[in-house]
């Protein structure tokens, strides 16, 4: 069973990191978006082995099913076309990056490696761990202990929406 | 005084319920195997009909075949012209409203669980207000989209 | 272990065998329904009756030239009828077909994998249904193939919204997101009053869901954007043999799904007279119900003319959507009021 789960976690993380790769690597902006399909598919699974069931699916129907379809559909209303290689115009910001990269990786390894080691102040004492995500604690949690991000949020979203047609819209179209 | 037997026996009950619970939890995901399991014989199929009609078909082609079909006339103008800015409209809203249906989904999966419960029994109009609230709100920006014409598709 | 990993791959290959025979029959029902409402008698010459005519159109795709357009991008245009069908046939694992029968001493339940998200699992891979066709249009190198796909996606997504609302709806009174749970829950004095079409606000909602899952599987009166004679056949308009088949079984496999989504949710499921004593009219049930419903698809295809893809965008936004929300208010103030 212990094997298994290993297992099933490296096969899903490689296809994750893999995809990922696979966005900055091709020139071609619908097979980058193809290739984000996959990496959150890959992340769902990955849901999945950490028992969060409900967040997985709700990944696919949103990320993967709603904002990838928008990505996709601006892809083929604006015809993007495939990058060229472009000649670049200021080396010295090459040599910049690598110092800056490096702090990145630093900060990463800082924050994987402290993970143990502090402690989490987000799971109240007295939950079950395993139950964090599933659909009744979710259900239960968002109106009782979140009610103000929620009703904030469809305040957010009605935002959203007018904003995206006041952008998009051209007057008398 | 305890003796050192149940002391260990106690012990290894402990263990053996935290393993318990983590198996039973462990077999509720193993029910998503046969996901991978479907995945892998749909991915099957597709490849082997895909395969047949490679085999089994012939292969002649000809300039007039490999044409983009325009009604049997030469193709006039590139396929890949600029279309209206009505479909990121529409998908910008469904997204909108899709999320909106997330978070529909767990509150009416515990609604009846909630008003039945002995803990949020008190609750029972604050969560039903409160979803009536967030309705309300997202109804709003439906009327807008409706009103200001977003909807409208006569070209 | 594998006891019940040689379970799941039995039924599973089972239920995927069931289903292509299933498409394969449906296109000859499909054209015999025709016939019938047209005053005609449909296929009735390859067999007897006419019942090896999906062998025998089935053959014939096989043999007919695969022409892969020069310009078009190769890799999506193969991957697209693939992104359609996977899909289509992933939904099949969270339907019950039945309670439980013993077969050679083992108690079997008769769905694949029982998913404390069920529904969610087919609201998901609806969503992702989408790309085989919008990637379809695209990667044709055709604009007509482009214009159809893109408006058939949008039909598609639009209506996708009234369907999940509807189905939080039925969420509210089952209280799961489990098919198998909410299918128990309908069974009331002799298998057929706990039906969730008869409870007050559901049997509207039962009709929002259908005419919503019309839409979504492309069926007319929404199939404007792949009909034979408007926007040259839409997406699939470049594609040859086996994978216009693919496309063809992903739609018809997508009727059945809704149809069993629709019986599931609304009709009782496998709920029926007599089910708790010979457990096998469970499938019995099931089966007539979906069938019911897919005989009403069809009849409704040769009945109602088309839409047209303004008024069909406008009625997806302007009446579903309001419908379906007003009919989630509805439901919540009756279970709120009369518990």
């Amino acid at each position: 069973m212990e094997k298994a789960s290993i297992i099933i976690f490296f096969v899903f993380a490689a296809a994750a990191v893999l995809s990922a790769l696979n966005i900055l690597l091709q020139r071609n902006p619908l097979y980058s978006a193809l290739s984000l399909i996959v990496t959150l598919l890959s992340l769902s699974a990955l849901y999945l082995t950490l028992h969060a069931e409900f967040i997985a699916v709700i990944q696919i129907v949103v990320y993967a099913g709603a904002i990838m379809v928008l990505f996709i559909f601006v892809i083929m209303l604006l015809n993007v076309p495939a990058a060229q290689p472009q000649i670049e115009k200021q080396k010295g910001l090459r040599y910049l990056a690598i110092p800056f990269a490096g702090i990145l990786i630093a900060e990463t390894f800082y924050v994987v490696l402290s993970i143990g080691k502090r402690s989490m102040p987000s799971v109240p004492a007295g939950t079950e761990a395993q139950a964090v995500g599933t659909t009744w604690s979710i259900g239960t949690s968002l109106f009782t202990d979140y009610l103000l991000p929620f009703e904030v949020t469809s305040v957010l979203i009605l935002m959203a929406v007018v904003g995206a047609m006041v952008l998009a819209r051209r007057e008398g179209d | 005084m305890p003796s050192l037997e149940s002391i260990e026996i106690s012990r290894l009950w402990t263990l053996a319920s935290i393993d318990r619970a983590n198996l039973r939890t462990s077999w509720i995901m193993v029910n998503y195997v046969p996901v991978l399991l479907i995945l892998i014989l749909a991915i099957g199929m597709a490849t082997v009909i895909l395969v047949l009609s490679r085999f089994a078909a012939r292969n002649r082609p000809t300039r007039e075949k490999l044409l983009p079909y325009e009604c049997g006339v030469e193709p006039v103008g590139t396929s890949r012209e600029r279309q209206s800015v009505r479909f990121y409209l529409v998908a910008m809203a469904f997204l909108l409203f899709d999320i909106e249906a997330v978070f529909l989904i767990p509150w009416a999966v515990v609604f009846r669980g909630v008003l039945e419960s002995e803990t949020y029994r008190n609750l029972k109009w604050v969560f039903y207000g409160e979803m009536m609230v967030f309705m309300v709100v997202l109804f709003v920006g439906l009327v807008y989209v409706w009103r200001k014409g977003i909807l409208e598709w006569n070209r | 272990m594998t006891n019940i990993l040689v379970e799941w791959v039995i039924k599973t290959v089972v239920i995927l065998l069931i289903l292509v025979t299933a498409v394969a029959y449906l296109t000859f029902l499909e054209r015999k329904v025709m016939g019938w409402i047209q005053l005609r008698v449909g296929p009735n010459r390859v067999g007897p009756w006419g019942l090896l005519q999906p062998l025998a159109d089935g053959l014939k795709m096989i043999f007919k030239e695969d022409i892969i357009p020069s310009q078009s991008n190769q890799w999506l245009y193969i991957l697209a009828p693939a992104l359609s069908l996977v899909p289509a046939l992933m939904t099949f694992i969270v339907i019950p077909y039945g309670s439980e029968i013993t077969l050679f001493g083992r108690t079997i339940e008769l769905h694949v994998t029982r998913m404390n998200v069920g529904l969610l699992y087919i609201f998901a891979l609806t969503s992702v249904g989408v790309y085989g066709i919008v990637l379809a249009g695209w990667s044709s190198n055709n604009k007509y193939s482009l214009m159809g796909g893109l408006r058939s996606s949008a039909q598609m997504i639009s209506y996708e919204l009234a369907l999940g609302l509807s189905i939080v709806s039925v969420l509210l009174y089952s209280g799961s997101l489990d098919l198998v749970e909410i299918v128990n829950k309908q069974s009331g004095w002799l298998g057929h009053t706990g039906w969730n079409v008869f409870r007050f606000p559901l049997m509207f909602v039962f009709i929002i869901f259908y005419i919503a899952s019309l839409a979504e599987t492309n069926r007319t009166p929404f199939d404007l954007p792949e009909a034979d004679s408007e926007l040259v056949a839409g997406y699939h308009t470049e594609y040859s043999s086996m994978k216009f088949v693919m496309f063809q079984m992903a739609e018809y496999l997508n009727l059945i799904t809704s149809s069993s989504i629709a019986t599931a949710l609304f009709l009782g499921g496998w709920n029926g007279p007599f089910v708790g004593r010979l457990p096998i009219l469970g499938p019995v049930y099931f089966a007539t119900k979906a069938l019911v419903l897919i005989f009403t698809a069809m009849w409704i295809r040769y009945t109602v003319p088309r839409f047209r893809y303004d008024q069909l965008m406008r009625f997806g936004w302007t009446t579903m959507l309001p419908v379906a929300i007003i009919n989630i208010i509805i439901t919540a103030t009756v279970i709120v009021l009369f518990p």
